[in-house]
Parts: structure tokens; sequence; C-alpha cells
């Protein structure tokens, strides 16, 4: 009977290691799959009540998490979100996470990779892992001038410090309540969701860095302007044509002047004047004359075509290929296909300002672990060499003359040089326009590039609103 | 027997090395079980625990009290008892407990409350086993009483005004108010028959009948009695709706046959018969086919919403599980009440989500240690009955956390059957502490010395007077009953004329060496016990059975052993249980 008693023990032994294996396929192996699983709630609900990490602007947290009663240990809590709803993003239950709570995400909820040494501790600590919190480059008191500026008016502003690439502010409108995306009651996330779907003005999206994308209208003459003194053919002095009217070339329509300005009253000019004036047939000249390839190139050394994360993805803005001499042509004054970002004409003004160097831009200025030990932290850092020194300092000049002399005067700042250009998409929609203003300030030392789009407002509108609201914001800043 | 004679003054003279009680160890190591089962009741919410420590103080009281008399009544009644067990079955209790309590909290319930109160209750009841049951073989006299026992169990819940349905099975009955499982007690009582009724009849079962091909087929009547206990249980719980309680009671019953009987074949047979049974009933009956369909495709949006026989429970069970991954949620971290009946019979998946699969593995190990020591105790002790009960209750253990694990892993089809020690429930938990104080029973006459050093005069004054008593007494039932055979019941006719000489010490294991209680002559267990002490084979298995040393002294040694069958205590007559 001992030996039927010893072979029941190593029978015992058996099915204890099957049970092992067992449950190792089950709790490891298996594991990943079974968290997937769209019936786990459980995942979900660790998910989604998670002791995020806050986000804060200036030392105050604009989203953060609550404890929360029921299925959901915290609740996202976002203050003034319409102002930062565009950054933040919001963290549904239903839709997921967007903006910097998708693109932050194993930072804020404790994931990340830096963060492994905390999940260990709190393995054996028995707390719940905390999130990191993370601190942004934006000035609240700018994104407050910024948002208020486009007050009744959809369009978007930013503004970077151009010698590091901080980004200062970053408005968007028209925005949201992230609040109201991040309920975990279901059925009135869906609601929200709904309404602001059917929003023809778009509320869910990010416009400095996202979404159709703007004609850059005359602030691509910057652009021309760089590609035309790097090309060594133009200077400052060289003489253009500049007629009222250019017929485009294969075609039976003609590129007409800016009407506003004070184009009509020469023939010739310089660039100093076609770009104070934004006259379009001189750039026009310039940019068939260098051919389109040139064109591109000096617009992919500011960034168009290229992919750049702030840590939210920036669609990258594009400029047409093969296009015909025409098309080449309402290209160059920012209209045909060209489309950008604000985001990328603001870091064009700041590679201007900075002497050719566009520094990379990113909204994370600090990431703390729970224990307030620092993560990560920005670093001033060169993104690409945009023009050469001389060039930058030169359309520098040019844009100065552009506020002083020209038609941005809006943007004016008493006692201060600043740089700046207009432009007026047309977007074919009865007389009204898609209105620019982007520059820096001040042109000796600038502390703060901007570019300023408001949609469908007729010209006078449109002058009146995007210049002074970067005076406004180069005032806030300078004042400081 | 002449050799014995000659040897015992050459022996006399060596200094008697007495077994150690162990009781200490089993002391410190009460003391690590409950610090493990008090501090995982704190844990699972450290702040309440704080503010509010009636419940923790509560039931750390009556674990640590409950564990202190059980361990009293060790000292006083079982000294030689395995210092083991408890401590094993103390911190299971204690992190069932705690767990219970943790669902509680996010549950709003109160089973913790409930199952304090059943677990002081189990523990009183482990006492009052271990004082009445001096000698576990007392049990062998009551087998039949025992499977009468059984069948009036399994058969309270089909009363009408007793039995109450919950979730389909008819398996509780309700006392004042309370309900009770009486299958849980069934499977002990049916248990004691099982080994009863096989230490008894093993050698016919084994060598009477025909033999057809490898196997030899017994006579119907004498497996007659083992099929009808079968049937019962198994016809009651078909009737009763519970596979789970049906397929512990078959494997136990397949267990305890190949305990006693060493075939293998009977286990291929018996899991060949369950497989063929299991398809049968999913054929007949609706509810088992349900089972086995939300089993084998569990991740079926048919399967898994349907209600009932869905298959969420298992699914959710299995997420639960996933979650914990390696190291586990953290006591008090993970969402386990998302599970249906998670701190019954899916409290495994609680562990494994708070615990972890490291968590798990350590719970399963100390089931294992506890099957194990169960099992050397089945080892260690001399008589057939108790070698059955000990090894099929050691069993039982293990089957039923194969059937709860593999249910909530999917490796078997799911059925409710509780955890041992730790689901919510008092009748698993009573069935679970008596099991403890039979297997603590059994491992102390495995333990127990029987001849601890030289007999003093007063020893041999003692076993004079006792044998003259017995022999007295046995006159008396002669007298009363008709037939010799009757009277004796399993004493054999051939009893060896008890005889004492001084001997020295040996502890149990000299006997615990392999093949010292297998049936037969009495010539034939001397003659192995010689064989085996004379070898180093002897040596080397014997452990502690080499104490006092041993070689050269087999013809010694096999008269001390052959004399521990009538030494002092009286008992030795039935210690074979051989066919007169």
């Amino acid at each position: 009977m001992n030996k039927a008693i010893r072979r029941m023990w190593l029978m015992a032994v058996a099915i204890m290691v099957v049970l092992l294996l067992t449950l190792t396929y089950v709790q490891f192996f298996a594991a990943n799959a079974l968290q997937a699983n769209p019936w786990n709630n459980r995942t979900l609900y660790e998910q989604f009540g998670r002791d995020r990490g806050s986000i804060l602007v200036g030392g105050k947290e604009i989203a953060r998490s609550v404890p929360a009663d029921g299925d959901f240990a915290h609740q996202r809590v976002y203050s003034d979100s319409p102002l930062y709803a565009n950054l933040t993003g919001y963290f549904s239950l239903v839709y997921g996470a967007t903006g910097l709570e998708s693109a932050m995400g194993a930072q804020l909820s404790g994931a990340s990779d830096d963060q492994f040494y905390d999940r260990v501790v709190s393995l054996f600590s028995g707390d719940q892992p905390k999130g990191a919190s993370v601190e942004l480059t934006l000035d609240p008191e700018l994104q407050r001038i910024a948002y208020n500026a486009l007050e009744g008016h959809n369009g978007s502003i930013v503004a970077v410090d151009p010698k590091t690439g901080e980004i200062k502010a970053m408005v968007s409108r028209k925005s949201y309540d992230a609040n109201a995306l991040s309920s975990h009651d279901t059925n009135k996330v869906v609601e929200a969701a709904k309404s602001l779907n059917a929003d023809p003005d778009k509320p869910l999206v990010n416009r400095a860095i996202s979404g159709d994308l703007y004609s850059p209208g005359s602030t691509f003459k910057l652009i021309d302007t760089v590609a035309a003194l790097e090309s060594g053919k133009y200077t400052t002095d060289t003489t253009l044509p500049n007629p009222n009217e250019l017929p485009l070339p294969d075609t039976t329509v003609s590129l007409p002047n800016y009407r506003q300005g004070g184009c009509a009253a020469r023939s010739q000019v310089d660039l100093r004047f076609a770009l104070e004036q934004s006259c379009n047939t001189p750039f026009a000249h310039i940019a068939m004359d260098l051919g389109q390839d040139k064109i591109r190139q000096t617009a992919q050394n500011f960034g168009y075509g290229q992919n750049l994360d702030i840590p939210l993805q920036v669609t990258p803005s594009v400029f047409p290929e093969d296009m015909n001499q025409a098309q080449l042509a309402l290209s160059s004054i920012g209209q045909y296909d060209v489309r950008t970002t604000p985001l990328q004409v603001a870091m064009t003004s700041a590679a201007i300002a900075n002497d050719g160097v566009m520094m990379r831009p990113s909204l994370i200025k600090t990431v703390r672990s729970s224990d307030l030990s620092v993560i990560e932290q920005f670093k001033a850092e060169q993104l690409r060499r945009s023009t050469d020194a001389e060039t930058a300092r030169t359309v520098k000049d040019l844009m100065t003359s552009v506020v002083s002399n020209g038609i941005a005067s809006g943007a004016a700042v008493p006692g201060v040089q600043v740089a700046g250009k207009t432009g007026t998409a047309e977007i074919g929609r009865d007389g009204l326009n898609d209105s620019w203003f982007t520059g820096f300030a001040p042109a000796d030392d600038p502390q703060l590039a901007v570019a300023v789009v408001v949609e469908d407002v007729d010209v006078t509108t449109g002058s009146s609103l995007t210049s002074p609201s970067a005076r406004q914001l180069f005032e806030a800043v300078l004042n400081k | 027997m002449s050799s014995t004679v000659s040897a015992a003054p050459e022996r006399g003279t060596e200094a008697p090395v007495r077994p150690r009680p162990r009781r200490i160890t089993e002391l410190l190591l009460l003391l690590v079980a409950l610090a493990i089962g008090v501090g995982a009741n704190i844990l699972v919410d450290p702040e309440r625990a704080q503010a509010d420590p009636r419940h923790i103080i509560m039931s750390g009281t009556v674990l640590g009290v409950g564990a202190l008399l059980v361990h009293v009544v060790l000292w006083i009644r079982a000294r030689y008892a395995d210092p083991y067990l408890l401590p094993l079955a103390v911190a299971l209790n204690g992190l069932g407990l705690a767990m219970i309590h943790r669902i509680d909290l996010s549950t709003n319930q109160s089973a913790a409350n409930t199952q304090v109160v059943w677990t002081g209750v189990a523990m009183l009841a482990c006492c009052v086993v271990l004082w009445l049951l001096k000698d576990h073989r007392r049990l062998r006299n009551v087998t039949y009483i025992m499977l009468l026992l059984s069948a009036v169990l399994l058969l309270l819940p089909m009363i009408p005004g007793l039995g109450v349905e919950i979730n389909g099975a008819r398996l509780w009955i309700s006392v004042a108010g309370r309900t009770f499982q009486p299958g849980e007690i069934a499977k002990i009582t049916l248990a004691i028959f099982f080994a009863g009724y096989l230490s008894t009849n093993r050698d016919l079962i084994l060598l009477a009948g025909r033999k057809i091909g490898p196997v030899r087929l017994p006579r119907f009547r004498d497996i007659a009695p083992m099929l009808a206990a079968w049937a019962i249980a198994i016809g009651v719980l078909v009737l009763q709706k519970d596979m789970g309680t049906a397929i512990m009671f078959f494997g136990l019953f397949l267990a305890m046959i190949y305990l006693a009987t060493g075939r293998l074949t009977w286990i291929v047979l018996g899991v060949l018969l369950m497989a063929v049974g299991g398809f049968a009933a999913s054929r007949v009956f609706s509810h088992v086919a349900l089972r086995l369909d939300a089993w084998l495709d569990a991740f079926n949006p048919d399967v898994y919403n349907r209600s009932p026989g869905g298959s969420a429970q298992i699914v959710q069970g299995l997420f639960g599980l996933a979650s914990g991954g390696l190291f586990g949620q953290g006591l008090g971290q993970g969402r386990p009440d998302l599970v249906s009946y998670s701190n019954s019979d899916m409290i495994i998946t609680a562990f494994g989500e708070e615990l972890g699969l490291i968590g798990l593995g350590a719970i399963l190990v100390m089931f294992l240690l506890f099957a194990t020591r169960g099992l050397r105790a089945a080892l260690g002790t001399r008589d057939a009955f108790g070698k059955l009960l000990a090894a099929g209750l050691a069993s039982l253990m293990v089957l039923q956390l194969l059937v709860v694990i593999g249910g909530v892993t999917r490796l078997l089809p799911l059925t409710g059957l509780t955890t041992p020690f730790m689901s919510a429930g008092g009748s698993s938990l009573l069935s679970n502490w008596i099991i403890v104080a039979i297997l603590l029973a059994i491992s102390h006459s495995a333990r127990r010395p029987v001849v601890t050093g030289p007999a003093t005069d007063e020893d041999l004054a003692t076993f004079e007077r006792r044998r003259r008593d017995r022999e007295e007494r046995r006159d008396d039932e002669r007298a009363r009953t008709d037939g010799p055979d009757a009277a004796g019941d399993r004493e054999p006719a051939t009893e060896p004329t008890p005889s004492l000489t001084r001997t020295t010490s040996v502890s149990h294991d000299a006997a615990a060496s392999p093949g010292a209680a297998e049936s037969g002559s009495a010539t034939e267990v001397i003659s192995r016990i010689t064989h085996r002490s004379s070898g180093s084979d002897g040596a080397a298995r014997g452990s502690r059975a080499t104490r006092p040393s041993r070689s050269g002294r087999a013809a010694g040694d096999a008269a001390a052993s052959s004399e521990e069958r009538t030494a002092p205590g009286g008992n030795a007559h039935d210690q074979e249980g051989g066919t007169p």
C-alpha cells in the first residue's frame, strides 16, 4: 500500500505542476490577449480609473485626476478646458484618448519605461502606481490673450520662443469642453460627441497643427524671398517688374496684385517694396524665374513636407509637386494647393528671427514622476538650419519694414522693432478670406514669434484682428 | 521470538532515542501562519484597518485562539501529531478570511463575519474530534454506519421543506435560516466508509475473481458495497445537479481503490468511465451540456451572453487572472468583485488577480505541502485503515484543487466546488477542519513512539493489567453473542500470543519502512522488515528510522517491530486487518 501512497504523492505533484503550468499560461502567456479582450471591463476600469498625472501650465493643473465613486477609481477633470482642449485632448471611455492624453499617455499613466522603477516600488509597497505629471511650455497669460483675441471667430494662434522652440501659446477656435467627453457616463459622452461632430465649425480639430490645413496666402512670400536671396540672382536692390495683372502662361487667367495695398502705385519695385505692400506679381515672377524645385527646396528647408511631433502629431505642410508655371505662380503667393499649419508659419518666422536656425518646437517643459523626480526636461535643440544667417538677417530687415512702413502696421509696438508679414488667403467663399499675420519681436533680440490666422473674414475685419492680436502678444511678452 | 529475548539485554544498554513531539515547531509555525493571515487581512485596506479595526481584531482573535486551542489539544491528546498540518491549515484559512473580507469591502456584503464564525466553529469541531478520537482506528468500527450516514447526508437536500435549491443545484439544506451543504460532510463519511471497507476486503478484491487479459476483475459481491456507495453518491448528485461534487466523489472513490489495490488500471478505467459518463450526461442533461459548451466555446459571444449557463463567469475569471499577471495587482488593488462568486467558487481568481502567479504558486505549494504531510502520515501509520483514510483525505484535497483551478483556468469544465479552507462557506470549512483533525490523529499514531526505552516494571504491570482486562472483556462478549466469528469481528482467531520483552526505543518510522504494514501474516511482515532493515535500503529510506543505528541489529530490530504488535496500548491486534 505504501507504494500506492508514494505514487499518489507523485500524482499530486504532477497535478500541481499541471495546474501551475496552466496558470502560467493564463497569467503570463495569454495575459495580454485577455486584457485586450473587448469584454474585459477590468482593463477599462483600470485604465480609465487610474490616478493619472496632471497636465500643468504655469504651475496650475489644467488636467487632473480626482478620486471618484463607482467602478472607476478616478475621474479626469479639466480646468479652463476650452482654452486648452486642443492640446490636452480628452480621455474618454468611449472614444479613447486624444491630444496630450494620448501622446503623453505612457507618462501620465505611469507606464513609460522611465517609470519602471516606480512601478517596481509600488508593486512591493502595495500602492497603486501614480502617473507622472507633465508641465507644458505654455505661458498661461499668452494663451488667454490669444484665446480671447479670436473671440467670435474660428482660427488659430501659435506663439513660439524662436531661440528655444518652446511653444508659448497654441490656440484653436472653435474649442470644446473636454470634461463633456471624459465623463464616465457613456450616454452623456456619446450625446456630447454627436453634437460636437455635427458642428460645422469642427471644434474637435486642433487647427494649429492639423485638420484641413490653411492656404498660407502671402505669408508664403517669406519663403519666396529667402529663395530669391539664397539664389544670388536677387538682392534687395534688384528691380522687379510689378504689373497689376500678370497673365499666367498657357492660361486665359491673369494674376492680379493685392488691391488693398500700394502696389498699383509702381510698375517696377524692389523686394522691400514688394514685401511691404505684399505685391503678388513680383513674387510670381521670382518663382517662375527660379523654378518650382528651388521654391520647393526652400519650403522644405523651413519644414514643409516634414513629419514633426511636439509630441502631438503635426500634419506636414504641403508644397505641391509637378506644377506648370501658372500653378507655380499661384503657389508662390500661397494659393493653389499650398497648405500649411499655423505652427509651420510661426516656425518660419521663428527660424528667420533666429538667424536661420529652426529650433525643435515642443510643448513639454518637464515630466515629473509622482515622487517629483524629473523624468524628462525640455532642452533647446536645433531642428534644422533653414537658411544662412546672412539671408535670415536680410529677410528680418525686410519684415521690419513691413510693420513700420507697410501693411502690417497694426502689429507695431511703440518703442520696439517688430518684424511681420500679413497674408490673405482667398478661399473662394463670397469675399471672405482666411486672414494671416506672422512675425516676431523685438527684431534685434527676438523673444516671440507668432502666427495668427482668422477664418472667413473680409479684408478689413481680418487686418483688424490679426496684426493687433500679434501686437497684444508681443506687448504681453515684452512687458514681463 | 527467541532472538528477541537474546537481543534485548544488549539493546537495553543503549541510550534510548525518543521521537520528538515537535509541538514547539508547530507553535512557531503557527505564529508565522497567523502573521500571514492577519497581515493579509490588514493589507487589503490598511487605512480602513486603522480607522475601524473591529473586524480584523475579531477575525484575528478567532483564528489565533482557535489555532492555539487546537495546538493545546494536540499537546494533551496527540503530542506526536504532524507539526506542519495545523499551521498550513491556519495560513490558508487566514488568507481565505482576508480575501473574503476584501471582497466584502467592494461589494458591501458581510460574508467575512459569517466566515469568521464558521472558522471558530470549525476549529472547535477540530478540537472535539481530536479529543474524542484518541485512536483513529475506532472509526473503522463504524464503517457501515458511515455508509448509511453518507446516504442520509446526501439525501437531506432532497427532502421537501428542508432542501434549498441555489443556482439550479439542490445541494443545500436550510436550518434556522442558515444554509448548509451536507455533501461536504458526506465526503468525510464516504472516505471513512471506503477506507473501512477496502482495508478489510482488499485482498478479496485483489485476489478473488476472474482474470480477463491483464486485468483481474473482482467478484461482484466483493465490490458491490463500493459500487453501491458510488452509485448513491453519483445518483444523488445527478438528481441534485451538481457536477463538481459528483466528480469529487468519483475521484475519491477511484483514488481510494487505487490506494488499496495499487492497480493503475482502476484509475485508467475510472477516468474513461468519467469521460463516457460526462459525455452521456451532456446528452441527457441540458445543464451539463451548457457547462460543456461554456467550457469549449467560452469566447463565443452567444455563449458568453447566454443566461443561464453562459461563459461570462469563467471568462471574467480569466480576465481577473490575466490582470494579476506575474506579481498581481496587490491585495485590495484589483477588481475581484467583477467576477461572480468571487468569494466562494471563484476565490482562486481573486487570489490570482491580487497576488499574481507567484502568490497563487505559493498557495498551491501550501496545499501540496498539506497533502504531502497527509500522505506522510499515511505512510507512517501502521494500520491499513489509517493508511487508506489519511491518503484518501489527502488525495481528496488535491483532487478538489484540480477541479477548482482546472475549472477557472479552462483546463477542465468549470464546476461549482469550494477551494478548501479558503472559499466562503461554513460546511466546507467545517468538513476541512474535521479532515485536519483526522489527519492529525493519524499522524500522531504514525509518529508516536510505541516502546519508549526499556520497559519499566510499571509498564509491565500496566501491560499485564490491560491484557487481563481485554481478555475478560472478550470473554464477556463471547458470552453475550452466539458465534465466535461475530464476537471477534475482525480480531483474528490466531492472534499472536502477547509477549513482552525489554526492548529499546523504536519510533514509528521503523514500522513505516516500506511494506511494514502491508497485509499478510505476521511472520511475513516480520520477514519483510528484517529484509528491509538488514540492507542499506532500509537505512537510506528510513530517515529517522535509522535511529538508533540499525545495521547489524536487524534481528533485534525486527523483533522490536514485531513486538510493537503486542506492545502496551493493547491495540496491536487490529493493526493489520488481515483476513483470518
